[in-house]
């Protein structure tokens, strides 16, 4: 019989007393009452110990950098424990063939049971030669895994929307993993995403299953609301209390950082309620407003420090300038157009007298 | 003289059973005719979708790009907490006004219906609408009269007013459901289409642009109203004050 979860943890040196406060944790980082700490802990009992491939695409390696700095060590060391024993480039201990295999085995034994966490996407210009591993490009290495996996996690937004490489002008034409695949995707964006907010993911699926998904594949206890929704400056927003510049006398009292580009009203993720490094801070924390890194094509939308940004991709102005400037165009037509007119008319009536009989 | 308009009123004109009137010895126009066009539900509907609109204009600039900064402690102000409130209510306003309208062209007369459904497919719609460019462009000096919208007008308020109100609308609730949560009411109708459109930002963007296009359509719509009103031999402006339009033939 496979292992279960907590054999595995036992066998990793984590006494009883640290596993149940590692489920107490876990249930309350997913927001769920203290009487889920029961079921928690009774699915890691029971359940057989299910692998975690951890894959590598075009990336930066932030989101495998915020994961193993998941806030309370118990947990990373519990995560890890649990998938790290498998494959993860960057930090499994096999190398070369040797790491490969390991995916083979992995589908001949667990075939449709694994969960498959992508980091990082796929290129798909040149046949996808701009990302190559052990001898196939990674389009096809993530397809197979795919096929086999039970679950797929799109870490950060690499995976989920295509981050950073697949901005404008995207030569590698790299694309999130979901156009890739056609099977649902759990996406989990953010560059790099909330470490509780990976390990509370992973936790869940192992245990639960499948938690309950937005429309665009997000974990909707994580990603349904926008960090302006829980943010603490959010009193300052409301009273119409900005920093109009960096460094003003606003700056220093903590107002909103609207002004200065804040896309915490258009950004959903959980930096403000479960903050980073241990809840220390987070950007807005910090005095600088949200950059948007969990939105689709956020590096694309024009500039991080003003609120009405450009139009993208097609148009790289923002709706005032293009907007305000037709209106400005339309309103110099009508003037000159009520001139044209008062001329014309005034013309007319003189034409009309002389005539006597030709006006209409 | 009395040609090619009287021969354009009397094809647009119905001089069937439709409510008309003569008005004797009305200025010094012995032969004033009025037809009533525009009934009260709709003279209303236009009003109170004026007024939402120039609230909804100025406290969405405001929005987007808000007042400058006010001082003293957070909970005495709300600032933009109203400019948003009066947004929100406006926007309702403006949106139940839509749907009301929607109505109104079913069971209204028949002009009520040229809003939402110009005659996009009959070649004397476009035959009058190059007619009316023509016009404005000081091409032709022949006016034609028409009851209700001339057919230009007609393209420029279904394009304008009926396509981009409506793209206001949606983007509207979208972006409003994004306050009241994924899922309420608004996020399980109008949450699509976000992202439809890119992301949050991206449909900000556009509802912004939608309120430029909106501001053009009025500019013109306003000024146009009062040019046909002096320029031409139709009263245009009282249409949509007491309904009746007034042709002096
Ligand atoms: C003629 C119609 C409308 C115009 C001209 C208009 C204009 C605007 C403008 C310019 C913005 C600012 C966008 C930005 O820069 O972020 C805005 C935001 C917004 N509008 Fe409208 N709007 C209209 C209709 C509506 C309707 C029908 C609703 C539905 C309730 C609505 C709800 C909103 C919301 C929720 C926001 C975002 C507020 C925020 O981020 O704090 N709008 N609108
Ligand atoms: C925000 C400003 C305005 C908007 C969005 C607007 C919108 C509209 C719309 C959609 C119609 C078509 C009505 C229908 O077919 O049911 C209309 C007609 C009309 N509006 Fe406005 N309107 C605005 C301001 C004004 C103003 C200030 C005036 C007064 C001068 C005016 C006078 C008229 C007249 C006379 C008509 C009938 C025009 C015709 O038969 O061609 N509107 N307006
Ligand atoms: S700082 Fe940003 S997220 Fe916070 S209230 Fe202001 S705009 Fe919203």
């Amino acid at each position: 019989m496979a292992d279960t979860f907590y054999d595995v943890m036992r066998r990793q040196g984590i006494s009883r007393r640290s596993f149940l406060k590692f489920c107490s944790l876990t249930a309350t980082s997913l927001g769920l009452g203290p009487a889920f700490v029961p079921q928690i802990v009774h699915a890691m009992e029971t359940k057989p110990r299910t692998p975690v491939i951890w894959l590598h695409g075009l990336e930066c390696t932030c989101c495998t950098e915020s994961f193993i700095r998941s806030a309370h060590p118990l947990v990373s060391d519990v995560v890890l424990s649990m998938i790290s024993l498998d494959y993860d480039d960057t930090i499994m201990a096999a190398a070369g063939h040797q790491a490969e295999a390991i995916l083979e085995q992995t589908i001949e034994k667990y075939d449709g049971q694994f969960v498959l966490a992508c980091e990082g996407n796929p290129p798909l210009n040149e046949d996808g030669m701009y990302c190559f591993q052990g001898g196939i490009p990674y389009l096809e290495k993530l397809k197979k895994m795919a096929d086999h996996a039970a679950h797929i996690i799109a870490w950060g937004s690499c995976a989920s929307w295509g981050c950073v490489q697949a901005a404008k002008p995207n030569p590698t034409q790299a694309v999130p993993i979901h156009k890739v695949l056609n099977k649902p995707v759990i996406k989990v964006p953010g560059c790099p995403p909330i470490p509780e907010v990976m390990t509370g993911i992973v936790t869940y699926l192992l245990t639960f299953g499948l938690p309950e998904l937005d429309r665009q594949g997000r974990p909707k206890m994580f990603y349904s609301q926008r960090i302006h929704d829980k943010c603490y400056r959010r009193p300052h927003f409301d009273a119409g209390q900005f920093v109009e510049k960096f460094d003003d006398e606003g700056a220093r009292k903590g107002y909103c950082l609207y002004k200065v580009g804040c896309k915490g009203p258009t950004t959903y993720n959980a930096c403000s309620t479960t903050r980073w490094n241990e809840a220390v801070s987070f950007p807005i924390g910090s005095g600088h407003g949200c950059i948007g890194c969990s939105e689709d094509a956020f590096w694309d939308k024009g500039s991080f420090y003003d609120r009405v940004t450009d139009i993208q991709p097609q148009i790289e102005s923002t709706a005032d300038r293009v907007g305000g400037t037709l209106a400005a165009v339309t309103g110099a037509a009508v003037v000159a157009h009520a001139a044209a007119s008062a001329i014309k008319r005034a013309r007319d009536t003189k034409g009309a007298k002389t005539t006597e009989k030709g006006g209409a | 003289m009395a040609s090619a308009r009287s021969e354009a009123l009397r094809e647009t004109i119905p001089l069937d059973g439709s409510p008309e009137r003569r008005i004797e010895g009305l200025v010094d126009h012995a032969k004033m005719r009025a037809v009533y066009v525009y009934e009260a539900p709709v003279r209303l509907w236009h009003w109170v979708t004026v007024l939402a609109m120039i609230a909804l204009a100025v406290t969405g600039y405001l929005i987007g790009k808000p007042l400058s900064s006010v001082g003293g402690e957070a909970s005495e102000h709300y600032v933009m907490g109203y400019v948003r409130m009066i947004h929100f209510i406006s926007g309702y306003v403006f949106a139940i006004g839509f749907l009301g309208r929607i109505y109104w062209h079913i069971v209204g007369n028949r002009w009520s219906r040229q809003l939402f459904m110009p005659s996009l497919f009959s070649g004397k719609f476009w035959g009058g609408l190059v007619h009316q460019l023509k016009f404005y462009l000081f091409l032709t000096d022949e006016p034609r009269a028409y009851v209700a919208h001339n057919p230009l007008a007609n393209l420029a308020m279904f394009l304008m007013f009926a396509l981009v109100g409506l793209f206001m609308i949606f983007t509207g609730f979208a972006l409003y459901s994004e306050g009241l949560g994924i899922d309420s009411w608004a996020g399980r109708m109008f949450g699509w289409v976000i992202p439809l459109l890119g992301q949050s930002q991206d449909v900000h963007s556009y509802h912004r642009l939608g309120m430029w296009i909106m501001v053009m359509f009025a500019i013109i719509h306003i000024y146009m109203a009062f040019r046909e009103d002096i320029l031409s031999k139709q009263g245009i402006v009282s249409s949509m004050v007491n309904g009746y339009r007034y042709f002096k033939d």
